[in-house]
């Protein structure tokens, strides 16, 4: 067998989360609680002992009763909603963390980058914050100063470079940033989204490095939400979900088992109540009536959504999309749009919309409901009510794959006419030189 | 499978509550990360100060003054007459800067670079000693002090000066104990944050740095040594001015023992919650 640089056998890692106590009926109660908390918490405290914090505490398990074994020079990619534990695996994987049951054994040295410019100092230089930076990332000096000048260069802020970071663009500052990290060494490197910053020229030469590491015979995790990422640079796929691993294999195989496990999370979701009209549940629904988590770029946008309202009359029904990064770019509101209030009999009602076809970039998309009352007061808001995807985005049939990360935005913009170039004789052509006007 | 068995330089495994064998051997080889860490806190430090590195001058000299005044004129505390009351006050100030520097900064020193600990594994205690050498710099530059008063009264070193390097090694040690206690606690209970400064306020009237420690009566003088700084003060005193300001023995192994405790506590503690700084920062 080729060796195993990674063995996971039974892992979890469980966190405590403490909850704000109700507030209590009675003050005595309060208070005698109140004391008695400060006293097992300062006995705690001398001993130096970390403590469950009092009240009401739960236990949440970030990682569950992960098994699995990473051979040297694999290139993996670990996929999951946020939430579903990817970063904590990392974390315990680069010994930020540890793990609550079970081992991992690790063999190799492993350097992470979990964040691009960790420990960057805002007060001193671009040169001075390559050497932190690099030490912080488990560099040496002796192999910082070997390469510093190709960083330097994949940087592209050469000229800067004894300028104090502060006065950086944040541009700048990540792709300096980005250009340390680029150039660690290490046997096993484990890597989370880091890419989804810095425009895209840059974002295209970050994936190019990233691949040359990979080919050098190094082993790779990797987490992304970058599909195109994902697929370009890792072979093997580990899908997470609430904590458990659910899929371990091709990275294909495991990119279409991540997006068909979406629709199964999004109801479990609990979204609150409105005062007069609440969300219950939302889907996107390709043309079958069957529930996705794939859009393709071009067909209606169908959302089913389930809604119940007390009859309160001018109730709206809203629709915000947004992009990967968090941006709106579409809006939908079915009073003032359609002209359809929500009804004015109470009860659980469901309705599909069809939304006309756009043209979305590949990339990963949320879907904001609300519900308002008469002009725009919300009354019922759930934010990433719906998540889904655009496996790619082909407007023109050649080949292109339109996507969110290339950094013009989410929307493909169409020509309903076929283009055609008309020359324009000598005597049509407008003399620019003499309009005095244009230059000023 | 088998490569698993192999013994190897790297080998390592993760597991809960696992004593970490390779701890020491980690901070051995983390020590580039150390150096840099202290290098950046340096030239950090005095960025944007329009007298910069003076300010490691200017403070310890001026507290200097005002208790030679309020201590030496003022109250009129006893002293030995032969030594000039600036030289007994500077003897004290210069081990308890450097104890109230160390507690101060290393103790705020893990919640100030939790960036770095929640994202990148290094052995943690090299966050507080780090701290450490910044503070030994700003130490170096008040020795300056000394060295002026002694030329200005012309008072003449003794051979126990050459002790001094030792006396700093301990006040060090005294001062790192209960830092890296604090520096651990703080990150589960931010109250210690209001409690530090209070304690050292309070240190600094209770450690004899304004007067000399003879002035405690006999009875209490061992009680007193419970402090460590008690001694260690004592000793810079003793390196400072030789055979006129003597060490008081029983009362220095006591501060010597009360120095070993916190560091132990310290380290101990240290040890332990370092484990989840990362899940509770």
């Amino acid at each position: 067998m080729s060796d195993i640089v990674i063995r996971a056998e039974g892992l979890s890692k469980k966190f405590i989360i403490g909850h704000k106590v109700e507030r209590d009926s009675l003050l005595r109660e309060a208070m005698t609680s109140g004391v008695r908390t400060l006293m097992r918490k300062s006995a705690d405290f001398f001993k130096g002992r970390v403590a469950n914090t009092v009240g009401q505490t739960e236990e949440f398990w970030a990682l569950r009763d992960l098994n699995f074994e990473i051979k040297r020079g694999e290139l993996v990619s670990i996929i999951g909603h946020n939430g579903a534990g990817k970063s904590t695996l990392l974390k315990v994987l680069s010994r930020i963390t540890e793990p609550t049951l079970g081992r991992v054994e690790i063999n190799g040295r492993v350097n992470s980058l979990l964040e691009v410019g960790t420990g960057f100092h805002p007060e001193l230089s671009g040169r001075e914050n390559i050497f932190l930076n690099g030490a912080i990332l488990g560099m040496s000096r002796n192999e910082m100063r070997r390469r510093f000048d190709e960083i330097v260069d994949f940087s592209g802020v050469a000229k800067f470079i004894d300028t104090p970071v502060k006065r950086y663009s944040v541009g700048m500052y990540v792709r300096l940033a980005f250009a340390v990290a680029a150039h660690l060494d290490a046997e096993i490197l484990v890597v989370d989204e880091v890419l989804s910053v810095g425009d895209a020229e840059f974002q295209s030469r970050c994936i190019n490095r990233m691949s040359e590491v990979a080919d050098s015979g190094r082993t790779v995790l990797f987490v992304s939400h970058n599909f195109a990422a994902v697929t370009a640079l890792t072979r093997r796929s580990i899908v997470l979900e609430g904590g458990r691993m659910t899929f371990d294999g091709p990275v294909e195989a495991g990119l279409a088992h991540y997006t068909a496990s979406l629709g199964k999370t999004g109801k479990v979701r609990h979204w609150g109540r409105g005062k007069d009209a609440t969300l219950i549940s939302a889907r996107l629904l390709d043309r079958n009536d069957t529930p996705t988590e794939l859009f393709s770029p071009g067909t209606p946008l169908r959302l089913e959504v389930v809604v119940e309202t007390t009859g309160m009359p001018g109730m709206s029904l809203i629709v915000i999309l947004r992009d990967q990064h968090n941006v709106p770019v579409g809006y939908y509101s079915s009073a003032t749009f359609s002209n359809v209030p929500l009804p004015t009999k109470a009860g659980r009602y469901q309705c599909v919309l069809s939304l006309d076809p756009l043209f979305l970039a590949a990339g990963g998309y949320t879907i904001d409901l609300r519900t308002t009352s008469t002009a725009i007061v919300v009354d019922h808001q759930v934010d990433g009510a719906l998540q889904f995807f655009v496996n790619a985005c082909n407007p023109g049939e050649l080949g292109f794959d339109f996507r969110q990360d290339l950094g013009f935005g989410p929307l493909a913009l169409r020509s309903n006419t076929p283009i055609q170039f008309e020359r324009l004789s000598a005597s049509e052509l407008p003399d620019l030189h003499s309009d005095d006007r244009l230059g000023q | 499978m088998s490569s698993l068995d192999r013994p190897s330089s790297t080998h390592l495994v993760l597991e809960a509550g696992r004593a970490d064998r390779q701890y020491w051997q980690d901070l051995w080889r983390y020590r580039e990360l150390l150096l840099i860490l202290a290098w950046r806190d340096v030239s950090v430090r005095y960025k944007q100060t329009a007298v910069g590195i003076a300010w490691a001058f200017i403070r310890p000299f001026l507290t200097m003054v005002v208790f030679t005044v309020v201590f030496g004129h003022i109250a009129k505390v006893q002293s030995n007459a032969n030594v000039p009351y600036a030289i007994v006050v500077i003897g004290g100030l210069l081990p308890w800067t450097l104890f109230s520097s160390v507690l101060g900064e290393a103790s705020a020193s893990v919640i100030a670079n939790s960036n770095l600990i929640s994202k990148v594994y290094f052995p943690r205690l090299i966050v507080p000693l780090a701290t450490v050498l910044v503070v030994i710099i700003d130490f170096a530059v008040s020795l300056s002090i000394l060295a002026g008063l002694m030329i200005w009264y012309a008072v003449l070193p003794h051979w126990q000066i050459l002790l001094l390097p030792l006396f700093l090694i301990l006040a060090l040690l005294a001062s790192l104990g209960p830092a890296i206690w604090a520096a651990a606690v703080v990150v589960k209970y931010r109250d210690f944050r209001f409690v530090i400064p209070f304690v050292l306020q309070f240190g600094l009237y209770v450690s004899p740095v304004g007067f000399p420690s003879s002035v405690v009566p006999e009875q209490w003088r061992l009680l007193y040594n419970l402090n460590p700084m008690v001694g260690i003060i004592d000793g810079f005193r003793w390196c400072i001015v030789g055979g006129e300001s003597p060490i008081y023995l029983p009362g220095f192994i006591l501060s010597l023992a009360v120095t070993a405790f916190f560091l132990w506590l310290g380290i101990r503690t240290f040890r332990r919650i370092e484990r989840g700084f990362a899940d509770m920062i």
